[in-house]
């Protein structure tokens, strides 16, 4: 790591001085954030304020970042007039508590076993976890396994195939590694048994690392879709939140291209009907499911840099 | 892994044999049961990778030998079929073109708050940027389609103020931006939460390196260029290297939100392809040797990209 400067020192090469040109970089830099930090925000605060306005005014566009006529009635149609999209959001809920539930304690057991060096089968369970991130099953014997385990439409497919993540795993034990090995051999020795040391010392010792993992599989969970898709659509009391979005979105983008979407929106306000469109609804349903995340978000965010970069060097 | 040096530790109780030792860890093998978790839900779908080798009927379970013996037919038929390969060359178009922005902008982005001194505009940036990965890809499309819409969207309301276009575009049923759109959001979603990686692997430079280029006269360009980027060189190779890997699993996810009926011809992918055509049609043997194609190119394509990286210094990531 030699650092070789290509400017000879004392003599500036550039137009500019060096303190103009720290200026200049910084004011170039500063506004380019800035930029990024309005792209990455305006399509939320953009679904916010349609979601927010009157549906038959937002048809005729030009809302940017505030409601130009003011209504809820997007989100009383999705919240009250019908119970599909709060049963979704419960079945939502439900599976990232479930999950999470399920997932951690299963996890760190795992982690507390690969970080036992006196071990004996050790090796091999690591093994088996790790090769998981290389090789699965692929989309179609995967589907066809869970299918003739009877998982489909059943609640348990959106918890247990989820529920131990080598990723996961690989961290809960990098931080049980670090945690002094003397505390095993002095609970060992007053006879304690490996549950006792496990769930009594290990477990409120590893809170930091479990809180990480457990909002992280809350929320993987409360955004899955996919598996909603797979197993479970033709069952209707089992669909989530983000399932009904995905709906939503195809009937939406069936109208790219053309207007048609506008079309008939502008015709049903003539008939005076004052029936919410699908564009205000769409923007609602967004922001309900997008809440809950901006809720745990500051949390997310203290853990998540430690997280990822613990996952980087691969534990 | 330390498994020979533990067998070392453990030598003079070796004699007493391998199935003993077992039994008196009982406990800590009634702990690993987890396994079984990842056994009965990763590698028992491995075993349906034999469906491609009978004409598998799902009422047969898990009971392939039930099923006529078809043997390498279906990979034949897959391999003279055109979609097939239109879904490998979008698969591999959508992965490559994935790859570069990510990781150009990721990068970018990560000098870019590297750079900047002031601390609270820095945390403003990282909290701002890291909040698109935590939404689903369905919300992301959401707000994808309501962005790019040619009645109200932002970008087309842009362009025509602009007088850049004179007519909105529709960008969303346009096949030949499919590509470029996929590569765009993914920078959009996941740019601010990669570049955390670099981020953290910036804080280890040395500050002497930049005080004694600050003495020599260097400017803010050549010290990103001479000391900040080659000293997060290992770190973007690893990356480069991890994401080759998984190069033909392109996110399945997010081009099947995003794409729809226009734009078929660049958005349908091998993993898409697969999916519309064995869930629609029930063509369980043709999908599951797809599967096993895909999954094979995945593991050369690691172990490939690993021994690059080796070749390349010496050094490989696994």
């Amino acid at each position: 790591m030699t650092a070789k400067t290509a400017v000879p020192s004392k003599q500036k090469l550039g137009l500019f001085s060096t303190k103009t040109e720290n200026l200049i970089f910084d004011t170039v830099n500063v506004i380019l954030l800035i930029g990024v930090c309005i792209i990455t925000l305006y399509p939320f605060l953009n679904t916010l304020a349609i979601s927010l306005n009157d549906s038959t005014d937002a048809v005729y566009g030009g809302i940017y970042l505030w409601p130009r006529v003011f209504s809820t009635k997007s989100y009383e149609t999705i919240l009250l007039k019908s119970s599909d999209v709060p049963h979704a959001a419960m079945i939502s809920a439900l599976r990232a508590v479930i999950g999470t539930l399920v997932s951690i304690p299963l996890s760190m057991m795992l982690a507390f076993v690969m970080s036992r060096k006196d071990f004996v089968l050790r090796s091999t369970v690591t093994k088996l976890v790790l090769f998981t991130m290389y090789v699965s099953g692929g989309l179609i014997p995967t589907f066809l396994t869970y299918r003739a385990y009877g998982l489909m439409n059943n609640f348990l497919v959106y918890v247990l195939p989820t529920a131990i993540s080598a990723f996961n795993v690989l961290v809960m034990r990098s931080f049980v590694d670090g945690l002094p090995y003397e505390l095993i051999e002095s609970a060992k020795i007053d006879g304690a048994s490996e549950y006792r040391i496990l769930f009594g010392i290990i477990f409120p010792l590893s809170m930091p690392v479990i809180a990480t993992i457990g909002l992280f599989v809350c929320v993987g969970q409360w955004n899955q879709w996919f598996d909603t898709m797979l197993y479970c659509s033709s069952k209707k009391n089992l669909l989530t939140l983000q399932y009904k979005l995905k709906q939503i979105l195809d009937t939406a983008s069936s109208m790219t291209g053309d207007s048609v979407m506008a079309d008939a929106a502008a015709s049903s306000a003539s008939e005076g009907s004052g029936r919410v469109t699908t564009q205000t609804i769409r923007a609602a349903m967004t922001v309900v499911s997008v809440v809950p995340i901006a809720c745990v978000y500051p949390f997310l965010q203290k853990y998540f840099v430690k997280g990822m970069t613990l996952g980087a060097v691969k534990g | 892994m330390s498994v020979h040096s533990s067998t070392i530790v453990n030598k003079p109780k070796k004699e007493i044999g391998f199935w003993r030792q077992v039994w008196r860890q009982r406990q800590l093998v009634v702990l690993s049961l987890p396994v079984l978790v990842v056994i009965i839900f990763s590698y028992v779908p491995l075993w349906g990778w034999l469906f491609a080798f009978f004409d598998y009927k799902p009422t047969t379970g898990l009971n392939v030998f039930a099923n006529k013996w078809i043997g390498l037919q279906s990979f034949h038929e897959l391999f003279t079929d055109a979609y097939f390969w239109r879904g490998l060359k979008n698969s591999l178009g959508i992965g490559v073109l994935k790859i570069i922005f990510s990781y150009v902008f990721s990068l970018l982005l990560a000098v870019m708050i590297n750079e900047v001194r002031v601390t609270w505009f820095k945390r403003i940036v990282q909290t701002v940027s890291y909040l698109p990965h935590f939404v689903s890809w369905v919300v992301a499309a959401n707000l994808v389609f309501v962005t790019l819409s040619p009645d109200s969207g932002i970008v087309n309301e842009l362009l025509l103020k602009l007088g850049i276009v004179d007519n909105p575009i529709s960008f969303m049923g346009q096949p030949n931006l499919f590509w470029l759109i996929v590569a765009l959001t993914e920078v959009w979603k996941n740019a601010g939460y990669s570049a955390i990686v670099y981020l953290s692997a910036m804080t280890a430079i040395d500050p002497s390196l930049y005080e004694s280029a600050d003495i020599d006269g260097a400017g803010r360009f050549s010290k990103i260029w001479n000391i900040t980027l080659p000293s997060i060189a290992p770190t973007i190779k690893t990356l480069l290297v991890l994401s080759i890997g998984r190069l033909l699993s392109v996110g399945f996810e997010q081009v099947y939100v995003l794409k729809s009926a226009s734009t078929t011809e660049t958005a349908s992918t091998l993993e898409v392809y697969i999916y519309d055509f064995a869930m629609k049609y029930g063509q369980w043997s043709k999908g599951s040797a797809m599967s096993i194609f895909n999954s094979i190119v995945s593991i050369v394509l690691i172990v490939g990209s690993n021994l690059l990286a080796k070749r390349l210094d010496g050094e490989g990531i696994m």
